[in-house]
């Protein structure tokens, strides 16, 4: 009789509860919702040692905290949410704590990806971020396999990032984004065998790998700085900072007569717009163009063959392709990043995604964090709306 | 360190609102920190004004470096610290630069960096930035004794091809001028932005890899680190990030270099930055324990 009145009165507990989380969340999202949440999970351990708990058991804690949390989250309406979970500076750890990381991660995704889990709830869908290859093969194959099982579900994200560091993740970007480039030269240069690529005929076709129209495309790829003319070859700075290897007096001769007149065009507006911007001035003799200033080397401008010209070579990467190449490319960046346990630092994470993201330091563990963190993010968060949504535009 | 963390959970709603307002300065946040400049003739009047202001008490003294404050331990002092200077005025505290960067100089500070004017500023209204870059000038043109008194060796990371001819040259001269120095390098961050930076240097690294002088397999975060703009410095990496004006952001200022920096947020807006601050950010520092991704056990 008095477990059922106690059951009775932890259900209508329960209830009123979900009740008031529910209108709780329903004023919250009278204002913006975050759309992206990023969590450093830090404080398992500590937890562990203030409760008199196996070191182990604090990561369980901090995974059923996780699970709590993300089901908040999903609640109140925020679409994708990333976690720190292992970082590759973690594998300095003792051998042991990451065994039994890497077990408990094997443990966990294999309860995800079972009926009535929190990933069909949401229809999450899972992505494991970093560099996989560092993991162990039974690790990575529950991961890959956790993916492929969500990859149709399209409500809710969550990206765990397990072996990774923003440094890892950008060292890779641009492995691939010159590996994606130098195979598109190869491509081209196979095709383009035979083509004529001199001015014999006054034609501006591409020659030294740049088209005088990409000058123009370099000034909306924000170029900066100076248009270089070599003789017989229109080139394009793609750098901020670059030296003429030659140049006489310091001052770079003008190309010669000779191309199609409609290039010339181009590359004569090009030039008025450089003008005006600044960025190059007219010798005194009206003829010659000069540079600003001293321009410092970055291996980007080499001699012509005849010692007097100055070729520039196309910058072969920018920034759109690193960012295309980046594991976290399948989200945006995160609208705010939560470091539990009161440290305030990125430790890696993120790094390159979280330039105007707002930082929250809440002193509370991360097995501790709870509902009313969630709210103060929320609202510290609506308080920087409109800054955010300014300084997203301008970048 | 200031509460900036999340207060208990134990705490009303209402509390809790109430106390994060409390940390915003009062109307400088209506529309934003950047668009609190009502007009360029305010800005200008509140420079000069700041500007002339004699110097508070606990302000840094040139040539009074003296002895460690109370409380700080030499041995955990940050090598390399930067500071993202927030707030209205933020360069019109001119006498306090050089005198501060000999106070830290003598606690065993190596390195000192400054964010002074970001890439995405250039997109603020044309007189507003034409009165910063003037403001740059000056600065420079009459401090530049007190940094060679002091000892510091300027440097300048950044776009700088942006910047006026005139600056540009204050500029080179006064790196010309104080390379010799050697107490503290004073690292000033002008149109600049932490992508930026990453970007110039994976083009460069692109650039070898085209050119076959490196392989794919190269590509480290070792090599990517050396192309930095910061690797004018023995200590490119901060261990201590100061931003003032309660913003809790890093605003894409050095985003890989600040990985592991221990990162101390102020309320009070860069013109009531002074000493006492400065200090309670080193004894936070001093307090906090870095692990860098593995256990101390």
């Amino acid at each position: 009789m008095g477990n059922e009145s106690s059951w009775s009165g932890s259900q209508c507990l329960s209830t009123l509860n979900n009740f008031f989380r529910k209108y709780l969340f329903r004023v919250l999202s009278c204002g913006a919702i975050p759309t992206h949440i990023a969590f450093i999970m830090d404080g398992n351990r500590r937890f562990a040692k203030k409760q008199n708990m196996v070191e182990g058991e604090g990561h369980r804690a901090g995974y059923k905290s996780l699970i709590s949390m993300l089901n908040y989250c999903y609640e109140l309406g925020v679409k994708y949410i990333t976690v720190y979970a292992f970082s590759i500076e973690n594998f300095k750890r003792k051998p042991e704590e990451v065994q039994y990381l890497m077990d408990l991660m094997v443990e966990k995704i294999d309860e995800l990806l079972r009926e009535g889990s929190i990933v069909n709830q949401y229809g999450m869908r899972l992505y494991f971020i970093g560099n996989l290859k560092l993991l162990s093969e039974e690790v990575r194959t529950a991961a890959e396999k956790a993916m492929k099982a969500t990859a149709h579900n399209n409500r809710t994200v969550l990206l765990i990032c397990v072996a990774y560091t923003s440094y890892d993740e950008i060292v890779h970007a641009v492995q691939e984004s010159c590996e994606e480039k130098m195979n598109n030269i190869q491509a081209e240069n196979t095709s383009k065998a035979g083509r004529n690529s001199t001015e014999q005929n006054g034609s501006c076709e591409k020659m030294n790998g740049v088209h005088p129209h990409e000058i123009q495309d370099c000034h909306k790829r924000e170029v900066h700085g100076t248009v270089i003319l070599g003789k017989n070859e229109i080139c394009c700075n793609g750098f901020s900072k670059l030296e003429a290897s030659e140049k006489k007096n310091g001052v770079i001769k003008r190309a010669v007569p000779g191309f199609n007149g409609e290039k010339w065009n181009e590359v004569q507006q090009s030039m008025q717009s450089q003008l005006s911007k600044g960025t190059i001035e007219s010798g005194e003799d009206g003829e010659t163009i000069q540079e600003i200033k001293p321009l410092l080397s970055k291996g980007t401008i080499e001699s012509g063959e005849d010692g007097e010209t100055i070729q520039e070579i196309k910058p072969l990467i920018n920034l759109v392709d690193i960012e295309k190449h980046m594991y976290m490319a399948v989200a945006p960046d995160p609208d705010i990043v939560i470091r539990s346990s009161g440290e305030t630092r990125l430790s890696n994470f993120l790094l390159w995604q979280t330039g105007y993201s707002p930082l929250y330091s809440p002193a509370a563990l991360w097995p501790e964090i709870g509902l009313w963190h969630l709210v103060g993010v929320v609202l510290h968060y609506q308080r920087n709306y409109s800054y955010l949504q300014k300084k997203r535009k301008q970048s | 360190m200031h509460s900036l963390r999340v207060p208990s959970p134990s705490e009303h709603l209402h509390s809790l609102a109430r106390r994060l307002s409390v940390h915003a300065p009062p109307g400088a946040r209506a529309r934003g920190l950047y668009s609190s400049f009502v007009s360029t003739a305010r800005l200008g009047r509140s420079f000069a004004a700041a500007a002339e202001a004699a110097p508070r008490e606990g302000e840094w003294e040139l040539g009074g470096a003296g002895g460690l404050p109370a409380g700080l331990r030499r041995d955990a002092m940050p090598r390399h610290v930067a500071v993202i200077m927030d707030g209205n005025a933020r360069w019109a505290r001119r006498r306090g630069l050089p005198a501060a960067a000999g106070h830290v100089a003598g606690w065993g500070v190596g390195v000192l960096t400054v964010f002074a004017f970001s890439s995405e500023n250039w997109v603020r209204p044309k007189t507003e930035v034409q009165l910063l870059m003037g403001l740059f000038e000056r600065v420079i043109k009459t401090e530049l004794e007190n940094f060679m008194r002091e000892g510091v060796k300027i440097c300048l990371i950044g776009d700088s091809l942006k910047l006026p001819k005139s600056l540009q040259k204050v500029f080179v001269d006064a790196e010309e001028m104080t390379k010799n120095n050697s107490r503290l390098q004073l690292i000033v961050a002008v149109s600049y932005s932490g992508k930026y930076d990453i970007v110039q240097a994976c083009k460069t690294i692109a650039h070898k890899v085209k050119d076959g002088h490196l392989e794919l397999e190269d590509i480290s975060e070792g090599l990517i680190e050396r192309e930095l703009e910061t690797s004018c410095s023995e200590y490119p990496c901060p261990d201590l990030l100061i931003r003032t004006s309660g913003e809790l952001r890093l605003s894409n200022f050095m985003l890989w270099q600040l990985a592991y920096a221990e990162l101390f947020f102020v309320p009070a807006l860069w013109p009531d930055f002074g000493k006492a601050e400065f200090i309670e950010a080193l004894l936070s520092y001093q307090q906090r324990q870095r692990r860098y991704g593995s256990r101390i056990s």
